[in-house]
């Protein structure tokens, strides 16, 4: 039984090659000027030194918009997120995520997402986007200063890109976790099939 | 800021000699054993960040609007004091001898007889209270005061359908933009900041500000000039920053 259509799985892993680096390289970026207290530590950066990171990030940039461009296109005109994200109700989504916290969350047919990884997996493309937009501006703040300026600017937009990169991360580490909980949705990423 | 910034220049150029060196030994140990798999992925990666930067100095020449003006802001906003930067650190700050300063130019010019301080100060003069956003994240807002670049560039006779501009400076350091951004009407030779002649740690007696582009493009104690078709790097450029550097 197919689960997972070849253009959503070829996408997701070069999204997971693409975000790896954007996130080491950025982590990189914000220890030349850090906006919290704390710094990346070093061994879990990618670059080696700051212009390093911003070649890898403004490379790996152009993997990531392609990527999610074609996969945001698929999942729109195919009717691939109508179909599995949709529709999303706020009370389930509450009810999954406490079904999840007592450890009685079901996922058993794997064709149909429950209402916890609906509201994931949609947050995660909507902070994917946010990455890119607020990234435009860091990028370019003078060429972009026309919708800057409804981000908070340039300093506004480096907080706003922060953020949405945390919850990012949040994201892929509770995805991360419940994959490793429900072990069979693994190899259903590779091969598209699960064995009913 | 300031602190913060001079802490992380001294660690980050350490960084950069370090690898430096560390890349001169690697070719060496690479030449020497004439072989070495490691090296040469490495300087295949290299060479594909290199080519990808080249190819995101021409998307940037693309997004480019010669008619797009960074935005202006008003004093209040300006940033007290206005931070220091450079390669090393702010005791390391030369001192230009104002009386002896001559503007040198060269390459695709017609005009080319030294400018003096006060011929340069006879020009008319215009300002603007724009962001300096660094490329390592930080911002800050100043006014400067000077001359027009464009202005100047054709008081000069200079050959504006040439490449690039190059820009030389007192301390060594080195740059260079597109013609495009240097014909940007906030373009600009600078002589003030903050309505005062430029202390020597903000680049004395001359700084090019070009608010469409990173801090390390605004190039300060500049000596000599030179218009070209022949790409000319720039100090930071040449150690893998990104060219173009435009915002």
């Amino acid at each position: 039984m197919q689960v997972h259509p070849l253009l959503v799985r070829v996408a997701h892993w070069i999204n997971v090659l693409a975000v790896l680096v954007m996130i080491s390289s950025g982590w990189r970026i914000y220890n030349a000027d850090p906006l919290f207290g704390f710094s990346f530590p070093d061994e879990v950066t990618l670059g080696g030194w700051l212009a390093g990171a911003l070649q890898w990030h403004f490379a790996a940039m152009w993997l990531f918009v392609v990527n999610g461009v074609v996969y945001v296109a698929y999942g729109i005109l195919s009717g691939h997120f109508r179909r599995k994200l949709l529709p999303i109700s706020p009370l389930a989504v509450l009810r999954d995520i406490a079904a999840a916290f007592r450890g009685k969350l079901a996922h058993d047919d794997l064709t149909v997402y429950n209402a916890a990884q609906r509201a994931a997996y949609l947050a995660l493309v909507l902070l994917l986007i946010l990455l890119v937009a607020t990234g435009l501006v860091l990028w370019k703040p003078v060429q972009f200063y026309w919708y800057g300026q409804f981000i908070g600017d340039y300093e506004g937009a480096r907080f706003l890109h922060f953020f949405a990169m945390a919850g990012v991360g949040l994201i892929v580490v509770v995805h991360v976790v419940m994959v490793a909980l429900v072990p069979r949705t693994f190899p259903s990423m590779f091969t598209g099939r699960v064995r009913i | 800021m300031n602190k913060r910034f001079e802490a992380f220049r001294t660690g980050e150029v350490k960084r950069m000699e370090r690898r430096l060196f560390l890349k001169q030994s690697l070719s060496f140990g690479a030449l020497a054993l004439l072989t070495g798999c490691a090296i040469t992925e490495e300087e295949k990666v290299q060479d594909v960040l290199m080519r990808m930067s080249g190819w995101n100095d021409e998307v940037q020449g693309w997004l480019f609007n010669p008619n797009r003006l960074a935005p202006e802001f008003p004093e209040s906003r300006i940033t007290r004091p206005f931070p220091f930067n450079a390669y090393y650190s702010e005791q390391e700050v030369i001192d230009v001898d104002g009386g002896k300063y001559k503007l040198e130019l060269g390459g695709m010019v017609k005009e080319r007889k030294p400018w003096t301080l006060p011929e340069l100060y006879a020009l008319p003069q215009v300002t603007q209270i724009t962001r300096h956003i660094c490329v390592e994240g930080w911002s800050a807002i100043g006014s400067w005061t000077g001359v027009r670049f464009s202005d100047f560039l054709q008081r000069i006779g200079a050959d504006t359908t040439a490449k690039y501009v190059g820009f030389e400076c007192a301390d060594g350091y080195y740059s260079s933009i597109d013609m495009a951004s240097a014909l940007h009407p906030q373009t600009f030779l600078t002589f003030k900041i903050s309505d005062e002649i430029l202390a020597p740690k903000y680049g004395y007696p001359l700084k090019l500000r070009i608010p469409t582009k990173l801090g390390f493009k605004n190039p300060k104690w500049i000596t000599a000039m030179f218009v070209t078709n022949r790409f000319p790097g720039g100090f930071w450029e040449d150690r893998g920053y990104n060219w173009f550097g435009g915002v």
